[in-house]
């Protein structure tokens, strides 16, 4: 489904590199952790699959589509099929929750008849229906990341992408939120996440990708947290 | 395509709503350039009304001797009212001439007696011309020069030419106006310029503060068209409030100085404003939704590149 073909990053004049010679590929349905260090190249891995960053050298392809390939114009539509969560949750501060969930399904063109049928769904399946009109700002951390994870969903994308979702949240937040995505995965989505959080990863049990100074340097299916 | 343009108003206004303090400041600033711009348009009207009405007090006259026989009179009258240069010519015979004198000196006895004993009428006719250009008299004058010098060869016709008299006036007069006309043309440039730049940059830095916004919006697959939009209807709705504020606050002043710039220029500012309502309305409400639309273009523009 993903397919990185030997892609390397490099910054400034080339000096430094936060992706060297990557190759490795994702199939559909799979739960992929990606650990490492800070500075690992984790979220260039990410950024690259939301054409958010464009590697040095090398391929990214999603299905058949080189990712890279995609002209300005049609990356709403591309990145419509991708859901991401961030560590810093990003949702829409002049918006409620679910406000903030109904704006990806407006700028996908749904109908308000699907808006006003799935928000709820979506609203329901993370758990926060009775804070539906709260602001971010009125959220706690977990509740906001849960916010993100519904707006993520909400679409039906192939992909939830999640970049250290459960950095900046104390365990019980951290439990629910990997509970919700194992759960998202149940159904059929694929979830590529990375993060710090051994405990998050011994639980899972799933694939653990470890890297190290923009390499991978382990790819276990099912692995442990080790560095 | 209905349903994205709906979106696109409702998050026009919910976002004008909820930035209500970026909103508020965006309106003042806008508000505040709009009402220079107005001003200096009716500065501008005012120079121009007292300019042209000190120009229609400068004239040459022309005095004829009292036995210039009324043929040569008109033919010398027609080939000034020929010339390109000439706004108005006005005409005063001898006869006129006399009756004017009698009406401006009828308390004065010494001058109706002088008069009396004469016997006949001592006046001559005169010409009145005014030039289009206060610039334009040099030339007039020239020409006039020229016919009382061909008049003089046979019987003198000119008595005399009085634009020697007033040259100096003239001249400074022309300077005078020239060089207000270039200062108030320079001073609204500045102002124009000023004030698009102040509104401009307050746009700016109101979409600056949602640029994360911009991005998260763009994560979640919004089209370029989509997250543009609402930002795009907040700047017209700045500049269209703006333009109306501004008009509101130019009322009041302008009822007060209506009288006054009668009394001074001969100009009342506020009927002037009245009767020309359309035209303010159209150019400062106009000149508000374009900046506030031009600048809120650019100002996302910036924050859309991937």
């Amino acid at each position: 489904m993903i397919y990185f073909d030997n892609v390397s990053k490099l910054y400034g004049d080339g000096r430094s590199a936060a992706l060297h010679e990557v190759t490795f590929q994702i199939a559909p349905k799979e739960f992929v952790s990606i650990v490492g260090h800070s500075g690992a190249g984790k979220t260039t891995l990410l950024k690259m699959i939301i054409a958010e960053d464009r590697p040095s050298s090398g391929q990214v392809y999603f299905e058949s589509l080189d990712i890279h390939k995609i002209p300005r114009s049609r990356l709403p539509q591309y990145r419509r099929k991708i859901g991401t969560v961030f560590q810093d949750f990003k949702l829409l501060p002049g918006k409620t929750a679910y406000e903030n969930i109904a704006f990806a399904m407006e700028a996908n063109g749904r109908s308000d008849e699907e808006i006003a049928e799935n928000v709820p769904q979506a609203l329901a399946l993370v758990d926060l229906d009775d804070k539906a009109w709260n602001f971010p700002n009125e959220l706690s951390g977990g509740e906001k990341q849960r916010v993100a994870i519904a707006r993520a969903i909400v679409n039906q994308p192939d992909i939830i992408v999640a970049d250290e979702p459960t950095g900046n949240l104390d365990p019980i937040a951290t439990y629910e939120v990997v509970q919700i995505l194992k759960k998202i995965n149940d159904l059929g989505t694929t979830v590529i996440m990375t993060t710090h959080n051994k405990g998050v990863i011994d639980e899972l049990g799933r694939r653990v990708i470890t890297m190290d100074e923009g390499r991978i340097v382990r790819d276990d299916e099912s692995g442990k947290y080790v560095l | 395509m209905i349903t994205g343009i709906r979106r696109v108003v409702r998050a026009g206004f919910v976002g004008f709503w909820r930035n209500a303090y970026v909103s508020l400041a965006s309106i003042f600033v806008m508000t505040v350039a709009l009402f220079v711009i107005g001003a200096t348009m009716f500065i501008e009207q005012l120079l121009t009304s007292s300019l042209s009405s000190l120009q229609s007090k400068v004239d040459i006259n022309v005095y004829f001797v009292p036995e210039a026989p009324p043929e040569e009179i008109d033919a010398i009258r027609d080939a000034i009212e020929s010339l390109p240069d000439v706004a108005q010519v006005t005409y005063l015979s001898r006869e006129d001439a006399l009756q004017r004198y009698r009406d401006r000196y009828q308390n004065n006895e010494i001058a109706m007696q002088a008069l009396d004993e004469l016997g006949e009428n001592p006046l001559g006719a005169t010409i009145a011309i005014q030039a289009r250009e206060t610039s334009q008299y040099e030339n007039i004058a020239r020409f006039l020069e020229e016919q009382r010098e061909r008049s003089a060869a046979e019987t003198p016709v000119i008595d005399e030419i009085n634009y020697a008299r007033n040259k100096e006036s003239i001249d400074t007069l022309t300077s005078i106006i020239d060089a207000v006309e270039r200062a108030s043309f320079t001073a609204m440039v500045v102002l124009l310029v000023a004030a698009v730049l102040i509104s401009f940059n307050t746009i700016r830095l109101a979409i600056y503060t949602s640029r994360e916004e911009i991005g998260i919006m763009r994560l979640v697959g919004a089209s370029n068209t989509f997250i543009r939009g609402p930002f795009m209807l907040q700047g017209v709705m700045y500049g269209l409030i703006s333009g109306v504020l501004a008009l509101f606050i130019l009322y009041p002043i302008l009822v007060w100085l209506g009288p006054r710039t009668e009394f001074y220029f001969e100009l009342n500012l506020f009927t002037y404003f009245i009767d020309n309502f359309s035209y303010f309305f159209v150019t400062l409400v106009g000149i508000g939704i374009a900046i506030g639309f031009v600048s809120s273009t650019l100002a996302v523009a910036r924050y859309l590149r991937v």
